[in-house]
């Protein structure tokens, strides 16, 4: 391990391009529908048009009676046994608040009925011709009066909550807790500053470009196979074995390529419709979700409102941080008492000398949308809040926003009592800002300028952090054998969605073994024969899954060794292995690798292969800083992207061309996010952000300039020194884009999006 | 109804209803790289040529293609490769599932255009959404593309796309 890290780098730490690149920019039939058999059932469902209702009949015998249709399900015909569709380790913190098909609809879009045909025509037709009674109820659409209301979501007696999170479904709570350290009140009342303020961030979608799709089949021996575009195999194994009510050994999850997920997948959205009719009928089955269902019944991150106390005393030393998040998990509770945790956790510790803080929130069902994982997970909706904070404290004391935070911030060694009470063993934040500001030209540019044509220049700063993987729950494990030839199989149950996880990974194995990265091949995940790994969320696939490859390499390397000084006839204490061939250091005779491959296979009583697995009890965060430049018009408060500067400390860089595209790509969600992206509700509950055309995410014209760079950091108990970098680069631009109007126009956008409309109201007033 | 045209240079026959789509035939007829996105003419993904020119295969009826030719990404594998080989030297195909769109598009531009600034390509792609990449990779892929095709027709030495 040792010798690895402080070794010269020949593959880790090179912009390879991807192991699949080719297959992906020559378009091959590697997604989920491009692979799905041609027979098979056409599978759709039938959604709700009520925020909240009670469906008293379904009349579906003219439906059945169209030629193709295999059947129609009801919730008369699902297993009434709640589960969550939540992507996380057993037992889920998420509620397990739901039926594949319930008699209570919980919002418009939710499932009523199932239908399989064998022609999109013929269950179009046979949709049409389903007729729900619904017994119409009133619907908990507003999340302040969510809690404690006598309307519940979940009134069911067989509502489940496995984890102690503060969840009471007799009150609409999904989640509650108050953490702290140190007393806050006493604090904030001796400060010269208290800063008070609400922020509010929307429901997003992760808007990937391959909508949730699932196809399943009985294979040979009976067992329901199903491929899917999923995040969390070994996890959607699970919770089809607890929707359908059948045992784990009778799920077989493949993962192929994946058309992006962001976390939309982590969220078993749409395996339990196929499985279901291939689980009664015996015949392969697939569900396409349109867009339109993609966007409004699927899992977009967790609107939050955010109560920020931040106090501070006139030098600009922070001293102590209440935030209350008040979170709006919808209809089920996917991810809803987790998600919430990292808007604290993952914002407050940013300003380290604090002496105190409190962290509160409740997490509330109502009658939209569940909300699921977004990239972030929460500490996006935190950080808008606090960093929004800093930077309105940073106006009160008239200070500038950077010198205010090069004051406050995490530095390296640092405890985080807020993170778990974690230190800070890497961490180049104090780098990140100070590049980033030499980027953009910060003290040429702060706060404005006014460009003389009804247009004014601002520039606005943020900070981030995020985690490595969940502490002390995610594992990932790893198993790589030696093949005929010598060629290592690295099979992994971490599942690449576009990231780039094949390919790290098998960049740290071949750094490891000391060979080309074409002498190791990869696959995607099958839970039958892939070692177990919790999926690719969490910012864990690097840092968690990169440990054990680390870790299977290193007793692989003994295993060749030993292997080798057999069939050489020597002392394993006497032998080298260089990753071409062993040798005998005394005799200087070697075996090459290719030789003790071919011997593997003949003859042998043991397989030359290795098996590890890793968990961490830390989960050490990546930091970034992040600058915008923007450009209001004064007359209609349109605010236009000129410039992002963005520096990131992600510990080593495995590769810099898929860290930084990552960084370039979270960073533009950030803005959609920032300035466009919104789901709008009517006073019913009906979904008006129900296409590309109302759902805007941002086109290559609406970005501006981004530049990125890399101010690294060594992390002790990462591969290679590597953290993690997915989540992390969507955190900075809400917050530095409403600091840049702020310091343009002067006016404060407290609720995202900050649309042209919201800022030219603030600017009249 | 029966429709025949040229698809990726061959004669091709399909059947199609009235109101079926052209991305839906073209993926019945194996061209798998055609990919939906969206239903409604926002993102790109479906794009194809037809007769050289780049169109949205989810809203042009298949009715409508009889007797013309149709171009898919399957038609022009050796150029998407080479294009793609600078895409992927910038990492910049990410998911890979928006890909085959945007190099239609890619493709059709660098026919339309000579050397276009970057306004001009920013401009030309702007129906082309990706979620994964915000974009600056496949700009850099494109002005690698161009440079080293321009120095190669001036017989300088290019920079070499893909692995390094």
């Amino acid at each position: 391990m040792t010798e690895m890290k402080t070794g010269k780098l020949r593959i880790v730490n090179r912009p390879v391009s991807k192991v699949d690149a080719h297959a992906l920019v020559t378009g091959k039939a590697v997604y989920t529908n491009d692979l799905a058999p041609s027979d098979c059932l056409i599978v759709k469902v039938l959604r709700s048009p009520h925020a909240h209702a009670l469906i008293r009949e379904i009349n579906t015998a003219r439906a059945e009676a169209i030629p193709g249709i295999e059947c129609i399900l009801t919730y008369k015909d699902c297993p009434d046994k709640r589960f969550t569709m939540a992507g996380q380790t057993y037992p889920e913190p998420s509620p397990y608040d739901r039926l594949i098909l319930d008699q209570r609809v919980r919002f418009v879009g939710d499932a009523a009925a199932i239908i399989a045909g064998t022609s999109e025509e013929a269950v179009k037709k046979a949709m049409k011709l389903i007729k729900v009674k619904y017994e119409v109820l009133e619907p908990v659409l507003d999340f302040h009066a969510a809690k404690d209301n006598p309307i519940l979501v979940h009134p069911e007696d067989n509502w489940k909550s496995l984890c102690p999170v503060g969840a009471d479904n007799k009150r609409n709570l999904c989640a509650h807790e108050v953490s702290g350290s140190g007393d806050i009140d006493a604090v904030l009342d001796s400060c010269d500053y208290v800063i008070d303020r609400v922020y509010h961030t929307k429901a997003n979608q992760q808007a990937m470009m391959e909508t949730f799709r699932t196809y399943t089949y009985l294979d040979t021996y009976g067992r329901l196979n199903v491929v899917s575009s999923t995040q969390v195999p070994f996890h959607v194994r699970r919770i089809l074995a607890n929707a359908l009510d059948i045992p784990k050994y009778k799920v077989r999850v493949v993962k192929p390529r994946i058309g992006g997920g962001f976390g939309a997948k982590q969220t078993s959205v749409s395996e339990v419709y196929p499985a279901i009719v291939t689980w009664k009928t015996g015949k392969p089955a697939k569900i396409i979700y349109t867009r339109e269902e993609s966007l409004t019944a699927s899992s977009p991150r967790h609107e939050m409102e955010m109560h920020v106390r931040l106090g501070a005393d006139k030098e600009g030393n922070i001293r102590g941080i209440d935030l209350y998040t008040l979170s709006n998990t919808g209809a089920y509770g996917e991810h809803g008492p987790t998600t919430v945790g990292l808007s604290g956790h993952k914002s407050i510790p940013l300003y380290g000398k604090a002496e105190a803080f409190r962290f509160t929130y409740d997490v509330v069902y109502t009658n939209v949308m569940s909300a699921g994982a977004y990239r972030g997970y929460g500490a996006t909706q935190g950080i808008f809040a606090v960093e929004s904070a800093v930077n309105e404290l940073a106006q009160v004391l008239g200070m500038d926003p950077t010198v205010l935070r090069e004051k406050n911030m995490v530095r390296e060694g640092q405890v985080m009592p807020a993170y778990y009470g974690e230190t800070a063993q890497s961490c180049a934040l104090d780098r990140c800002l100070e590049r980033a500001k030499e980027m953009i030209g910060w003290d040429e540019k702060y706060p404005c300028r006014d460009m003389g044509n009804g247009k004014v220049r601002g520039v606005g700063v943020a900070m981030a952090m995020q985690g490595s993987g969940i502490s002390g729950v995610d594992t990932g494990s790893v198993a790589i054998k030696v093949n005929d030839d010598g060629f290592y199989s690295l099979m992994i149950g971490a599942t690449d969605m576009g990231t780039g996880c094949d390919t790290i990974l098998s960049q740290m194995a071949a750094e490891c073994l000391d060979c080309d990265l074409e002498d190791i091949i990869v696959s995607g995940v099958d839970t039958d024969t892939s070692p177990y790994d919790c999926g690719s969320y969490a910012s864990s696939t690097t840092y968690v899954t990169g440990m054990a490859v680390v870790k299977t390499c290193e007793t692989l390397r003994r295993k060749i060794c030993e292997r080798g000084a057999e069939y050489l006839g020597c002392s394993p204490a006497d032998v080298e292995f260089d990753g071409q061939k062993v040798t005998d250091l005394k005799t200087g005779e070697s075996i090459s690798r290719k030789e003790i491959g071919n011997r593997v296979m003949c003859s042998s009583n043991q397989p030359l292969s290795a098996n590890e697995a890793f968990s961490s009890p830390t989960s050490p965060p990546p930091f970034m800083a992040g600058i915008a430049e923007v450009e209001i018009d004064k007359e209609t408060g349109v605010v236009e992207m000129i410039d992002y500067a963005a520096v990131v400390d992600c510990g080593t860089v495995v590769n810099p061309n898929l860290a930084r595209v990552q960084t370039e790509g979270g960073i533009v969600q950030g803005i959609g996010m920032a300035l466009y992206e919104d789901i709008v509700y009517n006073s019913k509950g009906k979904n008006y952000s129900n296409s590309f055309m109302q759902y805007k995410i941002p086109s290559r014209l609406d970005v501006g300039n981004i530049r990125v760079e890399f101010e690294s950091s060594y992390e002790p108990t990462g591969p290679f020194g590597a953290k993690s970098i997915g989540e992390i680069v969507i955190n900075t631009p809400s917050p530095a884009i409403s600091n840049a109007i702020q310091n343009a126009v002067g006016v404060i956008i407290r609720e995202l999006p900050m649309t042209a409309e919201k800022v030219y109201r603030e600017m009249q007033k | 109804m029966e429709i025949q045209f040229v698809l990726n240079q061959k004669q091709v026959t399909a059947e199609a209803a009235a109101d079926t789509v052209l991305l839906d035939v073209l993926r019945g007829l194996g061209c798998k790289s055609v990919k939906c996105g969206c239903e409604t003419t926002n993102c790109g993904l479906c794009t194809v040529w037809i007769d050289g020119k780049s169109r949205l295969s989810c809203s042009v009826l298949a009715a409508s293609v009889e007797g013309h030719e149709v171009t898919t990404l399957e038609g022009v594998e050796k150029e998407a490769t080479e294009f793609g080989a600078f895409l992927a030297g910038e990492g910049a195909e990410q998911c890979g599932f928006c890909s085959p769109g945007f190099i239609m598009n890619v493709l059709a531009m660098f026919r339309e255009l000579e050397d276009p600034g970057i306004d001009q390509i920013k401009e030309y792609l702007a129906g082309n959404l990706c979620r994964c990449t915000g974009y600056m990779g496949q700009l850099r892929a494109i002005q690698k593309y161009m440079q080293a095709k321009a120095e190669k027709n001036s017989g300088q030495p290019g920079e070499e796309a893909g692995a390094r």
